[in-house]
């Protein structure tokens, strides 16, 4: 395939990168994450999982199904950090240090 | 492109609003996506990519990718596929990761309108599609109270898209329209103790069946006692040269602008699969007043039922297999596709290259099943070819390998809406079972025949071939995890 194709469209990874970093050594959805950020941007990997894990199958000779994925973690969608804000509770002001430290 | 006149579907749009997309007065309906608003105007570039400075337009228009991050009012980063348009707004096309806009933080004061904690209830349903609604209404007329929630504004899933005729027995809702099936649904759960809660996205869940919930901004904590995802799927991409073009959809995306919208996608599509899902859309294009240049297969035979490809070839659209999809041409949008003739090993046949000229290309090539919060649970999980990938482990009650956690419809391995209705029924009635504390043995084991017979039937045939192997390996699977004792 052509190196230029984008694999991971939220972090811009293309595939002759990821070619690269299993050249490299790394053989897991996880490592190549870690490296490349593929699967760390607002879609967290549900647009390219799938596509990196085939290609580690037909670059290692490993079976598509058994290559694992990287592990999901809550959220499952981007949210605003004022969500996490907790009203009567949470003071925002103390986190920047300008607020009342008791 | 709005459509004007469509033979099934007449749409229901909010009143047309001024809003400014670059410092431009554009006119959209209020309600409708930000991403559709600017789709009819003739936008298709929402964002630049973040390291490469790449043209993006929207890809899945359910939320799940991404790909159509906007600026809206000085905000970066929001999906504009599912936000809806108000009058006034300001979009902006984004590029790179955005900024973060100035923000005064104030203490937060005490707020009595705002329960975090929601309480517990017996029986959680996430996902109020098909699959949702149908263990809403099974666990319902037992008795047992149930909540679904869904991310979207209404209810019915996909199948609010959905303008073809359902196939199967009239039990199954055969010869009802998807967009109709919901209502439907949605009536028998009326006087049942079910409540919907629309709006509200399920962030995680966590031991303890906890289930953190965002809902109009806010998060809220809610705790069951059993829960069934019916989360459904989502569409898969295909990894080819341009793939990332404004103007390459998924089908689902397809069906939404058009189906739901009320946008053409473009003036002339190339369909990449043949399977139902590739020729259903196919065909509901042409309904829409699109004209599709050709359906390509990369297997030497289509995937969907005969008589969708018999209607889609009876409109003169050539569905071609053992054909794929090159590359896509243009700059800033589609503006052609390069397709070939494969050989056995899926490897282009040099000098049987065709360029078609076309502005869309749609995206047919399969679903995966969205199992991320059973994952997140700890839920165990195997990669199962036939049920469309990784889903979480289940028994024939749909109970997954934590006690009380069900899965049903798509996201335990992808089939119809038909079929996810009726394992919809399964989960709740596998549900009831256990929350009933004196639950009618009789009563339930008719209605599991029922649904089990019902299940059998669909899964019958041909088609039924890959779900009938899949469903079969993993009753392993879950014995090897010690499930179905």
């Amino acid at each position: 395939m052509n190196r230029d194709v984008i694999i991971c469209r939220c972090e811009d990874v293309t595939y002759g990168e990821i070619v690269d970093a299993i050249d490299a050594g790394l053989t897991t959805t996880e490592e190549i994450k870690r490296i490349l950020r593929c699967g760390m941007g607002p879609c967290q990997g549900r647009t390219c999982s799938r596509l990196i894990a085939r290609i580690i199958a037909e670059k290692t000779g490993a079976k598509a199904p058994d290559v694992p994925y990287p592990a999901v973690r809550p959220p499952t969608r981007p949210v605003e950090i004022g969500t996490l804000e907790e009203p009567g509770a949470v003071r925002i002001e103390t986190l920047t240090g300008t607020g009342d430290e008791e | 492109m709005r459509i004007r006149e469509h033979p099934i579907l007449d749409f229901q749009k909010g009143p047309l609003v001024e809003f400014e997309h670059d410092g431009r007065k554009l006119e959209g309906h209020e309600g409708e996506s930000i991403a559709a608003a600017l789709h009819a105007a003739g936008v298709r570039v929402l964002r630049h990519s973040i390291r490469l400075n790449r043209p993006r337009g929207f890809f899945c228009a359910i939320g799940r990718c991404s790909s159509c991050l906007m600026t809206v009012d000085g905000v970066p980063n929001v999906m504009t596929c599912v936000t809806a348009l108000k009058a006034g707004m300001r979009v902006e096309t984004q590029t790179g990761k955005g900024t973060i806009p100035d923000v005064r933080f104030t203490e937060a004061p005490s707020d009595p309108d705002y329960p975090r904690d929601l309480g517990s209830v017996p029986l959680a349903i996430v996902g109020a599609g098909p699959a949702g609604l149908s263990a809403a209404v099974a666990a319902g007329r037992l008795g047992v109270e149930c909540v679904v929630l869904d991310e979207n504004p209404v209810p019915g899933g996909q199948l609010i898209k959905q303008t073809h005729m359902f196939f199967g027995s009239k039990e199954h809702h055969a010869r009802v329209r998807g967009i109709d099936i919901g209502e439907i649904l949605l009536k028998e759960i009326e006087d049942l103790p079910v409540s919907v809660m629309t709006g509200t996205t399920v962030l995680g869940l966590y031991p303890g069946k906890v289930l953190a919930l965002l809902r109009n901004g806010r998060l809220h904590r809610l705790t069951a006692d059993s829960v069934i995802l019916a989360t459904g799927a989502s569409e898969n991409m295909l990894a080819f040269p341009n793939g990332d073009l404004p103007g390459i959809y998924g089908a689902g995306a397809v069906q939404t602008l058009m189906n739901v919208d009320g946008v053409a996608p473009g003036k002339r599509v190339l369909m990449v699969g043949a399977g139902n899902i590739g020729l259903i859309v196919s065909y509901q294009l042409l309904q829409a007043g699109v004209e599709v240049a050709a359906v390509v297969e990369g297997l030497p035979e289509i995937g969907g039922y005969h008589v969708h490809a018999a209607k889609v070839r009876r409109a003169g659209v050539p569905v071609m297999t053992s054909h794929t999809l090159l590359h896509a041409v243009g700059t800033d949008r589609v503006e052609g596709a390069i397709i070939s003739e494969i050989d056995g090993d899926w490897r282009p046949i040099e000098g049987t290259e065709i360029k078609l000229e076309v502005d869309t290309i749609c995206l047919a090539v399969g679903l995966t099943p969205n199992c991320e919060l059973a994952s997140q649970l700890g839920c165990d999980e195997a990669y199962v070819a036939e049920l469309g990938g990784r889903v979480a482990i289940h028994d024939t009650d749909l109970e997954t390998t934590v006690p009380g956690v069900y899965v049903a419809g798509d996201a335990s391995g992808i089939e119809e809406a038909s079929t996810a209705m009726l394992e919809g029924r399964l989960a709740g009635l596998s549900a009831a079972a256990k929350l009933l504390t004196r639950p009618d043995a009789d009563e339930l084991t008719r209605l599991r025949i029922e649904v089990e017979e019902g299940l059998r039937a669909l899964r019958a045939g041909p088609f039924g071939e890959h779900p009938r192997a899949g469903k079969q390996k993993m009753v392993e699977l879950a014995r090897s995890c010690g499930g179905d004792q």
